[in-house]
């Protein structure tokens, strides 16, 4: 029972970052109608904004693992002394990681998706796989193609659960903070006017304009919002699994996407359910049957709604227009 | 206010207006009918700059807004109730109203301007907090008519308000046309539904194929016998 216990917190805490980063596929699917490959990719800028920020601020776990020119030369950059390694970090490196990313995601929709919008999906589609590309090759070249350690941001400990079984601290903390997040967006979305309005450029674009919104700003602004919760999903995947990779972001990136159409595409509860249910059956499957099925579980999942239920779970039947 | 200047619009390959030109004074009722495929839909999302027009000129109060992105000429007065109505189906009525007031600030003025579209459809008050997508054609042609009110245009342009309605809605649309135009705003109004839209109109352009074949006063062209036999079925 306890062991199940502990499952199901590991299962909610990968599958809380696996719904922040469906909510990002989602929300611009819900806007432009497009699938932004690039998307998993902005959750690895993310996760490697965040390691050179912790450097950068000098957070002490660094030197632990031995810190990487990479990181002395960030530390030198920003000049800081060393900050001890505490929950107010993390949260300055996510933050600070959030905004870089919201940044970058504005501007791959400025300069790649905007110029060719007027012309078929197809085009776009091919664009995304391209923008994708470039950043995983550019994070090869820039970042380097070796793994990097992220430091220790705060103290884990492991908590124990009755019966035997313990916890980590870093999933509570993680699954907190995402759900926070998750929270934070939904008042963004249903409680403000720019909400509003991201609503209405996703149910009807056209209407949308007529209305006299500025679409092309909602749709940066959505961008902006989508990688910054890939951002964050980046570093609180490195609190848990400190090992951070360029190519880190194509796996994780398609089983997001398989969770935000599992959840129904374009529906934002949708998005954290899919996210959820995808990290809680992909622990159970590794913790009771084996660890070799970890992967396969979200891609038997993506079968089982495309022959069952193509609209997702909570996503309405044929909302799609051509 | 308003004046079309040789105005050409294509879809890619296809031309869907040829060179057309025509003008729409303060205070007016113009209607603008056709056939099935004629511009008139491409004509008003070419003044709400939903197309860009490949020649000519689209002047509205002494400038030209050809390609002005819609939010600014939403900003600058124009409002549309587009063909097909694009009412937010997962929206309430009420929350319908409010999106076409988004870019009005001030709440009180918001509240009012709800009222009053209330009063002229009080269909809409009782389905306040309906889902649009769950009200009837007619309704939804309130709605988004009442929708366009709300960011209190000077030209309201309106895309076959009738189609598909039973004549005793008709009539309640038409009503609300000739209230509106009573209220000083300017109507372009665009009708399949010619004999109605002729009897509530100051002057009409008759649209064949991307292009004007006849215009005048509404009276005159619904005497001709032109019009009679191709719109009228007289
Ligand atoms: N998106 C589009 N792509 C290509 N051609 C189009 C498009 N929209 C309209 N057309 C073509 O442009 C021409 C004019 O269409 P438009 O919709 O303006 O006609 P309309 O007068 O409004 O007709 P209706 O009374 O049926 O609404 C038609 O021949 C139509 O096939
Ligand atoms: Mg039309």
């Amino acid at each position: 029972m306890s062991t199940f216990l502990q499952q199901l917190i590991n299962g909610v805490s990968l599958g809380a970052i696996y719904s922040l980063i469906a909510l990002g596929y989602t929300m611009v699917y819900g806007v432009l109608k497009l699938i932004n490959f690039a998307h998993g990719d902005v959750y690895m800028v993310g996760a490697f904004m965040g390691y050179y920020l912790a450097n950068g601020l000098g957070v002490r776990g660094a030197q632990a693992l031995g810190m990487s020119a990479d990181g002395l030369l960030a530390r030198g950059l920003l000049g800081s002394g060393a900050m001890e390694p505490s929950l107010i970090t993390a949260l300055a490196v996510m933050l600070l990681a959030m905004a870089i990313c919201a940044a970058l995601g504005v501007i791959i929709e400025r300069f790649a998706y905007r110029p060719v919008r007027k012309y078929s999906r197809l085009t776009a589609l091919i664009t995304a796989i391209g923008v994708s590309l470039l950043l995983e090759n550019g994070g090869q070249v820039v970042f380097g193609a070796d793994p990097k350690f992220f430091p220790e941001l705060f103290k884990k400990r492991n908590i124990e659960l009755f019966g035997g079984a313990s916890i980590n601290s870093a999933d509570i903390i993680v699954l907190v903070i995402a759900l926070a997040l998750m929270i934070g967006l939904q008042l963004v979305v249903f409680r403000t006017k720019t909400g509003r309005a991201m609503r209405a450029v996703s149910f009807n674009l056209q209407s949308a304009k007529l209305m006299g919104i500025n679409t092309d700003r909602i749709i940066a602004f959505t961008f902006a919002l989508g990688s910054a919760l890939a951002a964050a999903a980046g570093v609180l995947v490195a609190i848990r699994i400190p090992r951070i990779d360029p190519l880190m972001g194509i796996l994780v990136g398609l089983k997001a996407f398989v969770a935000a159409v599992l959840g129904g595409i374009g529906n934002i509860p949708g998005a954290m359910l899919g996210g959820l249910l995808i990290g809680v059956t992909e622990t159970m499957v590794v913790g009771y049957l084996s660890p070799t099925y970890k992967d396969a579980v979200a891609f038997a999942i993506l079968i089982l709604i495309l022959l069952f239920r193509p609209s997702g779970l909570l996503g309405s039947v044929s909302q799609e227009k051509v | 206010m308003l004046t079309l200047e040789n105005v050409f619009v294509n879809y890619g390959a296809i031309e869907a207006l040829t060179g057309i030109s025509m003008h729409v004074e303060q205070g007016e009722v113009v209607t603008l009918i056709g056939a099935n495929g004629a511009g008139k839909t491409t004509t008003l999302r070419t003044i709400t700059g939903l197309l860009e027009p490949r020649q000519g000129r689209i002047i509205y109060e002494g400038e030209d807004i050809g390609g002005r992105p819609t939010h600014k000429l939403v900003a600058r007065g124009i409002s549309m109730s587009p063909e097909g109505r694009g009412v937010f189906a997962n929206l309430s009525v009420r929350e319908n109203l409010q999106m076409g007031a988004y870019l009005i600030k001030d709440r009180g003025k918001v509240a009012a301007d709800m009222d009053r579209a209330f009063k002229m459809f009080p269909r809409l008050k009782e389905r306040e907090s309906q889902k649009a997508g769950t009200l009837s054609g007619g309704e939804q042609q309130m709605l988004a008519m009442g929708r366009a009110l709300m960011s209190n245009p000077r030209l309201l342009l309106l895309d076959e308000p009738s189609l598909g309605l039973a004549p005793l809605v008709v009539h309640t649309i038409f009503e609300a046309i000739d209230e509106i135009r009573g209220k000083g705003t300017t109507i372009l109004l665009v009708e399949q539904n010619a004999h109605a839209a002729l009897s509530h109109s100051d002057r009409a352009y008759v649209l064949e194929t991307g292009r004007i074949v006849m215009e005048g006063p509404s009276k005159e062209l619904a005497a001709d016998p032109r019009i009679k036999e191709a719109y009228l079925g007289e």
